[in-house]
């Protein structure tokens, strides 16, 4: 099982990769640039993504909005923005191929002269809207933001969320896009996939003709981080909810990293869908819990596996906590069971094979390869992570559990009612977010 | 090849051709009717269990049933707890989902190819032979009680409900699946074993396969695993959605207060078109320029040019009966009344002063058709699609002629449904926000005093 490609590097340090799947008329373009929130900086937090804006607000050559264009071709579009990096991506009809290059290569060499203060103006505007959306008007939607602020130190990258605070986005300001696309927008920053109806040799002779002329930057130094957490945090949030719910957050192993694999299986095992442990003593049996969830937020610089619970009605967060606490005791004494091993096999067989179906978008074959470009320089890694999955053994799962999981390494936020702290974990102090 | 041409766009070649699957139909003896399309691209399957009602078949004043049965299906069978029952999709890497919408009820699992009849094995004993034991029930229910808590808490989720209680009054649409607090607490677990009987029987349902698996292994399997199923007491559901709704909605304009929101959730609607108008195209042609896509009308003024959103949407939710056509977004609540307003204009000139132009006509029909392939990739999408063919009666070609379809609309055509189908008269406008913040805006603006409302919940 794998993705077939060839690779090609362009002059000016562009990675291109070429993958055929002639299944339907389409072609996907995936561009990834190795630029996200982690390299802002304190007080300027949320420039990333805003820029991700403006990269469809027009470029020299085409001086209006990106979508029209291309919707008109028949293209679905979208960007997005992590910490760790931004992507672009269009799938079209296999005859519009040319029209996606032809727009991503004008923005990645052209994109200043087009930038006007008035277009800054409106995105900041836009993403202020944004935040307030998705995060400030959405249940727990602060949550994440009071965590990693715990979690990583003031000077850590990602002590901040993507989306960035909110007096950050208005003081940002439009003399930081022009250094901020020429530090991190310019071909050896990035990588390029091209996948579906193609043929290869065609596929890169096109390629050629949009990137080459483009001219090549220095690369950006990778950042060098370091985070502890060494005595267990407490934290309160309040909201405007009614359920209060308890989020148990460790440091853990960075994306692709010795432990990573076992920490993405033991969220499953331990507490997503009806058969995981929490799933059974906190829902089922006991009903303390309405609902748990946990997962493996992988990144390159370090991880974090996050543990969320939402007590159910009449119940207590110290409840959640004690119950949480003896699972989790469990779990390092005996490590997991050869059904829970064999359920995670299969589930990890299943999701490979199935990430197959989708050509483009968000986390389909384009995307998938240039993650492996991007972080690995090994696009040919999918057979190889699969791999990595499949050798975990129930003792590597045990030895994972014990060294990152303990109560002296964790940040503990409640998130309680607006005015009910006292329903908080006891010896917790308010989280500062904005 | 040379250097791009960067003085101009590249041009776009003509449509590409596209074929669907080929649809195998074929029938059990007990009536279960099988609907697959083979593809071998890949080892995985997808099975879907379609039933052809959902929740505006819910008893009255027992609103959620339809949910809540659906929900019990893997919550134990024979002698597998609900625990075990979720294992055994786990040991084969996949779980069940269940969709309760308004008009269907539908299960759907995606397997290995490898773990084919485990998987529809699995599928058939949850659904004809699922243990309805009261103690699940309530614990069931308990959580879906718990989930209305929370939806309490989410502006996205009130405004929905609000939007279309205002819209349908009485109707079977005006209430969401999950159903209410108090309709929850008159369902007893009778009441569920009642539509599971009712309901769930295989004269009703059509069970649909796609990905690799040939017609006649399908058939095999599904002889195997939902041969026996016999009809007892079902029925052919009555389908109280194709009532008329009303003709005007309750209020024209409410406000769900929230104090202290952070933004301003607005829903704006009418009573819209069944999936069976004969307009259905140009519709979907006249939604693209008003709201249907990001460069629609509506979308650019609101976040585009002014700034007050992260996105602004329309759409026609067509379904068996006459279903909503809803406006959504979310503005900065100092925005609230200018957004309102806009919206309402931006209605009102499509059918008057500014209707479709040839340019807008000819770029929503080229952005419906030449992308069109991308929605049948995954095994998934084809089973999707196929129920979406037994649920509305849409001819065997349905989606090898849509493209066609969709060419043959006119702008005459665009600019009469328009005329006919987009009522402003008819509109509702929802509001969630914090009303002292918007409640001035409204009466500023003269559009009038909100009704101050409290969604069913």
């Amino acid at each position: 099982m794998n993705i077939p490609f060839t690779q090609h590097t362009l002059d000016n340090g562009l990675r291109v990769i070429i993958h055929e799947d002639r299944r339907l008329p389409m072609v996907a373009v995936n561009l990834w640039y190795h630029v996200g929130s982690k390299n802002e900086h304190p007080g300027r937090t949320g420039f990333a993504h805003l820029f991700e804006h403006l990269m469809f607000e027009g470029s020299q050559h085409y001086d209006k909005g990106y979508f029209h264009p291309l919707q008109e071709a028949g293209a679905a579009l979208n960007g997005s923005t992590n910490p760790d990096r931004t992507n672009y991506w269009e799938v079209v009809p296999t005859n519009a191929l040319d029209l996606a290059l032809w727009m991503e290569s004008d923005r990645m060499g052209y994109l200043l002269p087009a930038l006007t203060s008035q277009k800054f103006e409106t995105q900041r505007e836009v993403v202020l809207n944004e935040r307030r959306q998705n995060y400030e008007n959405r249940p727990y939607g602060l949550a994440t933001s009071a965590i990693v602020a715990a979690l990583f130190p003031s000077n850590h990258p990602y002590h901040w969320m993507t989306i960035g605070q909110s007096e950050d986005l208005h003081s940002a300001s439009f003399e930081d896009v022009r250094e901020f696309f020429r530090t991190y927008y310019h071909p050896s920053n990035a990588s390029l996939v091209v996948a579906g109806d193609i043929e290869t040799g065609d596929a890169l002779d096109r390629v050629r003709a949009h990137f080459e002329e483009i001219p090549s930057g220095p690369k950006p130094a990778p950042l060098q981080t370091s985070a502890a957490v060494t005595a267990e945090k407490r934290l309160l949030l309040e909201d405007r909810i009614e359920l209060p719910r308890l989020y148990l957050t460790w440091l853990s192993p960075a994306m692709f990293t010795d432990g990573d694999a076992e920490m993405d299986l033991l969220s499953d095992l331990f507490a997503n869908g009806k058969v995981s442990r929490l799933y059974r003593t906190l829902v089922y049996e006991r009903r303390i819990a309405s609902e748990v969830m946990a997962f493996q937020n992988s990144r390159e610089l370090s991880g974090f596996w996050q543990l969320l619970a939402t007590a159910a009605p009449g119940h207590t967060l110290e409840e959640l906590e004690d119950a949480i606490d003896a699972e989790l005791a469990k779990l390092a004494a005996e490590g997991p069971t050869e059904d829970e091993m064999q359920r995670g096999r299969a589930q990890v067989e299943a999701q490979f094979v199935f990430r197959l179906q989708t050509l483009g978008g968000f986390g389909g074959k384009a995307d998938q390869l240039n993650a492996y470009s991007v972080f690995l320089n090994d696009p040919s890694y999918f057979e190889k992570d699969l791999a990595r999955y499949e050798a975990v053994t129930a003792a590597d799962l045990h030895h994972a559990a014990r060294k990152y999981l303990r109560r002296e390494n964790r940040v503990a936020l409640s998130v309680v009612p607006r005015g009910k702290t006292s329903l908080a974990l006891p010896n917790s102090t308010s989280a500062v977010v904005s | 090849m040379t250097r791009a041409d960067r003085t101009r766009l590249p041009a776009v070649g003509p449509l590409p051709p596209f074929r669907f699957s080929h649809v195998d139909k074929d029938r059990l003896s007990n009536g279960l009717s099988l609907w697959s399309a083979e593809h071998r691209t890949l080892p995985v399957v997808t099975f879907m269990l379609v039933l052809p009602a959902g929740s505006s078949a819910d008893f009255e004043g027992y609103e959620g049933l339809a949910a809540m049965t659906a929900d019990m299906m893997d919550e134990g069978t024979g002698n597998l707890t609900a625990i075990d029952v979720n294992a055994a999709f786990a040991r084969i890497g996949t779980h069940l989902d269940a969709d309760v919408s308004a008009d269907a009820t539908v299960f759907t699992v995606t397997a290995l190819a490898k773990f084919a009849s485990q998987a529809l094995s699995l599928l058939a004993d949850c659904v004809i032979r699922p243990r309805l034991d009261v103690a699940d029930f309530d614990r069931i229910r308990e959580l879906r009680l718990t989930r209305l808590v929370q939806i309490r808490d989410m502006p996205s989720a009130i405004a929905d409900r609000a939007i279309m209680q205002v819209i349908y009054g009485t109707h079977p649409y005006a209430h969401m699946a999950l159903g209410t607090e108090e309709s929850l607490r008159q369902l007893s677990i009778d009441t569920v074993r009642q539509f599971h009987a009712g309901l769930y029987c295989p004269s009703n349902a059509t069970l649909v396969a796609s990905g690799d698996l040939s017609p006649r292994e399908f058939r095999e399997m599904a002889s195997d695993t939902f041969g026996l199923w016999s009809d007892g007491d079902g029925r052919i559901p009555e389908d109280a959605a194709i009532s008329p709704p009303p003709s005007a909605p309750v209020h024209p304009l409410v406000l769900v207060h929230k104090p202290g929101a952070a933004q301003s959730e607005i829903r704006i609607g009418e009573v819209g078109l069944a999936r069976n108008t004969p307009d259905y195209h140009p519709l979907i042609v006249l939604n693209m320029i008003l709201g249907g896509q990001f460069v629609s009308r509506i979308n650019m003024k609101l976040r585009q040019e002014k700034g007050l959103t992260y996105g602004a949407r329309t759409a026609f939710d067509f379904r068996r009966g006459r279903g909503p056509f809803i406006l959504q977004t979310s503005v900065q609540s100092d925005g609230t009344a200018e957004a309102i307003r806009t919206s309402l204009l931006e209605i009102h000139a499509i059918r008057t002063d500014r209707p479709p132009t040839t340019d807008e006509v000819e770029i929503a029909k080229a952005a419906l058709t030449r992308g069109y392939p991308r929605n049948f990739e995954t095994a998934e999408q084809i089973a999707r699609a196929m129920a979406q063919l037994v649920l509305y009666g849409l001819a065997d070609d349905y989606f090898d002629t849509f493209a066609s379809n969709v060419c043959d609309v006119t702008v005459d055509m665009a600019r009469q449904v328009a005329m006919l189908h987009l009522d402003p008269e008819r509109l509702a406008t929802a509001i969630v926000s914090d009303s002292s913040i918007v409640t001035p805006q409204l009466e500023a603006a003269g559009l009038g005093d909100a009704t101050p409302l409290l969604p069913r919940l």
